[in-house]
């Protein structure tokens, strides 16, 4: 069965690459599974040929993830993620862009697109050109900041409680009787740094 | 003649037909849907961001707590991911448990949706008689894991623990009995005048139309595309089990309420099918790097005991790479987006909700639908919060 899946797999790998000649882009198989790399301008002509192919059939747009890589150039990557019912199989997109520029709305090829793509500026405040409604989607009506970018707090920054006197709800800074502790167990045979984690009275200053 | 104004209402959060924390903003002309915009977030406890701060194995839990009407088919996802990054292979009593599980899950989560929906609709006793076979199987849950809800049961690698002395006789017991219950289910709405005029035609939506919208599960069965990831990218040992997959035509709330009856008949049968081929072994993979000792190891052994405490400290390392893997949840296509740079953390984990793209969905199939019939959409669609919100 699993030898079956990987000769098949590999078909279709071969099978896309010699489809896919009018732009540039990189085909990899990792794991048994199909992924493309290929550049923002390429990615509307691209997406809508694998959807509209009837050798190919990608006619379900499954999911869209983004991911940050803080110290890339291009900071994010966003992958798509497809699914051709009709022939079983499945492909993941891959672009990646940087913080100041925007990405097409693929909305018009894949309905469930939209949300995708208001989920993804509001948790990594990636543009996208086109979309009918971008507003934010899953945080608090007047949310400030992404979330979901690697400097982004875990706590946050701001916390909502109602206000009793007030009579309303109000938003302050985020005050915790403890802060959040981040173990690092990475490696905790090498031994103990020359600073002690979380000794603040001594002299060394951390640095 | 006098000018019409369209009329807005807000539809929730609190309101027992929202499933949840729903909020709805309707424009209505008289009676009818004229657009239907669902503000989600609710529910967000950003629980990718807490994913991305823990382990691996800390991080499964916050799967349960995802969609809290089918945990251990969530589990399942994640568990498999890990697996899949790790290459560990799982033993085959650990797989067919998982299986026997998922299916009780399965069943689980449509006595919810099946009962709730007929509720919302005006037939309340079909709630009253399956909710107590619903906590017949949350002791199944409980005698298995611990607890009723929030189980962790699946771990990478295996299950955590065996099944207990007893609990398989009394599910195959629960089996033979089940049926019977599904048929007085049925007999009750299906033929129901009210329950029909509340649900046939109402909501419908084409093959294509459910593909372009991302749709699975039941609800893209009910459309007609036989499409069911167990069948059709098998994962543990479905592949080796024989069940039919029940599709629908029409594509309506009515045949979404069918196609769900007869999955828990085919969930009643692949249950049975397990438990009689149930093998014999162990539960979980034996590992070291991964699974932590048994208990009475670490009670003679100091080797066992400094393996259970960097396994529950640091963690097991996953190699660097990433894996989009998913698994027939009841609701349909539950996935998760692993990323990992090689350390005890995921570097991301993107979870695909089924129910993200059914609510999406509802103004386009809620519009020129009456306000009333907007209620069953949202009950026949199978929305849960949890894992919409995550």
């Amino acid at each position: 069965m699993k030898n079956l899946n990987e000769k098949y797999i590999k078909e279709i790998y071969q099978l896309i690459k010699s489809l896919l000649t009018f732009c540039k882009c990189e085909l990899t198989i990792i794991k048994g599974e199909i992924s493309l790399n290929c550049s923002v301008k390429d990615l509307t002509k691209v997406l809508l040929f694998l959807k509209d192919n009837p050798s190919l059939g990608l006619e379900c747009l499954i999911d869209i993830a983004a991911v940050d890589f803080p110290e890339r150039s291009l900071r994010f990557m966003v992958v798509y993620s497809l699914l051709s019912v009709s022939k079983n199989f499945r492909l993941k997109v891959k672009v990646n862009v940087s913080e100041d520029a925007s990405l097409p709305s693929v909305n018009e090829i894949y309905s469930c697109a939209g949300w995708c793509e208001r989920e993804i500026w509001d948790l990594f405040g990636i543009r996208f050109k086109d979309h009918p409604d971008l507003r934010r989607l899953l945080t608090d009506y007047d949310f400030q900041g992404h979330p979901l970018r690697k400097d982004f707090p875990l706590t946050g920054f701001t916390q909502v409680k109602y206000d009793n006197e007030l009579s309303r709800i109000v938003t302050e800074p985020v005050k915790l009787d403890q802060a959040y502790r981040n173990f690092d167990n990475l490696s905790p045979w090498e031994g103990m740094g020359k600073y002690l984690p979380g000794d603040e009275k001594s002299d060394h200053k951390n640095d | 003649m006098t000018k019409r104004e369209n009329y807005s209402l807000n539809f929730g959060p609190q309101h027992p037909a929202a499933h949840g924390v729903l909020r709805l903003v309707l424009e209505l002309d008289g009676e009818v849907v004229e657009r239907a915009d669902p503000h989600i977030g609710l529910l967000h406890r950003g629980t990718e961001k807490l994913i991305e701060n823990k382990t691996y194995i800390q991080a499964l839990p916050y799967f349960d707590r995802l969609d809290y009407v089918s945990p251990m088919c969530q589990e399942h996802a994640y568990a498999l991911a890990i697996e899949k990054l790790l290459d560990i292979d799982v033993p085959l009593r650990g797989q067919f448990i998982r299986v026997i599980f998922s299916e009780i899950t399965r069943i689980l989560n449509h006595i919810l949706n099946l009962t709730t929906f007929a509720l919302d609709v005006g037939a309340m006793t079909p709630f009253l008689w399956l909710f107590e076979e619903r906590e017949v199987m949350m002791e199944f849950y409980e005698r298995v894991s611990g607890s009723r809800l929030h189980s962790a049961y699946f771990r990478p690698g295996g299950v955590h623990r065996d099944l207990p002395d007893g609990l398989v006789e009394d599910i195959e017991r629960f089996c033979d009995r089940f049926p019977k219950k599904i048929d007085d289910l049925e007999k009750l709405l299906e033929t129901n005048r009210i329950f029909r005029q509340r649900s046939v035609d109402i909501g419908k939506i084409n093959k294509e139309e459910a593909l372009n919208r991302g749709f699975s599960g039941p609800c893209l069965r009910a459309s007609g595309v036989e499409w069911d990831l167990r069948r059709n990218q098998p994962y543990d040992n479905y592949s080796e089990l024989d069940f039919k997959i029940p599709v629908g035509t029409n594509g309506d709330c009515f045949e979404r309420f069918l196609v769900r009856i007869e999955e828990m008949r085919q969930s009643i049968i692949i249950i049975k099918q397990c438990i009689k081929k149930l093998p014999n072994g162990p539960s979980i993979s034996n590992d070291p790097r991964i699974v932590p000792p048994k208990r009475n190891q670490m009670k003679s052994s100091m080797e066992s005991l400094i393996n259970h405490f960097k396994l529950f400290t640091e963690g097991f390392h996953v190699p660097r790479g990433e894996t989009y893997t998913c698994v027939e949840a009841p609701k349909g296509e539950f996935g998760v987006y692993l990323i990992s740079d090689g350390t005890n953390k995921p570097y991301r984990c993107k979870i695909r909700a089924p129910g993200f793209a059914f609510l999406q969905a509802t103004e386009f199939l809620s519009k020129g639908h009456m306000l009333s019939d907007l209620v069953a959409i949202i009950g026949s669609l199978d929305i849960v919060f949890g894992e919409i919100d995550r």
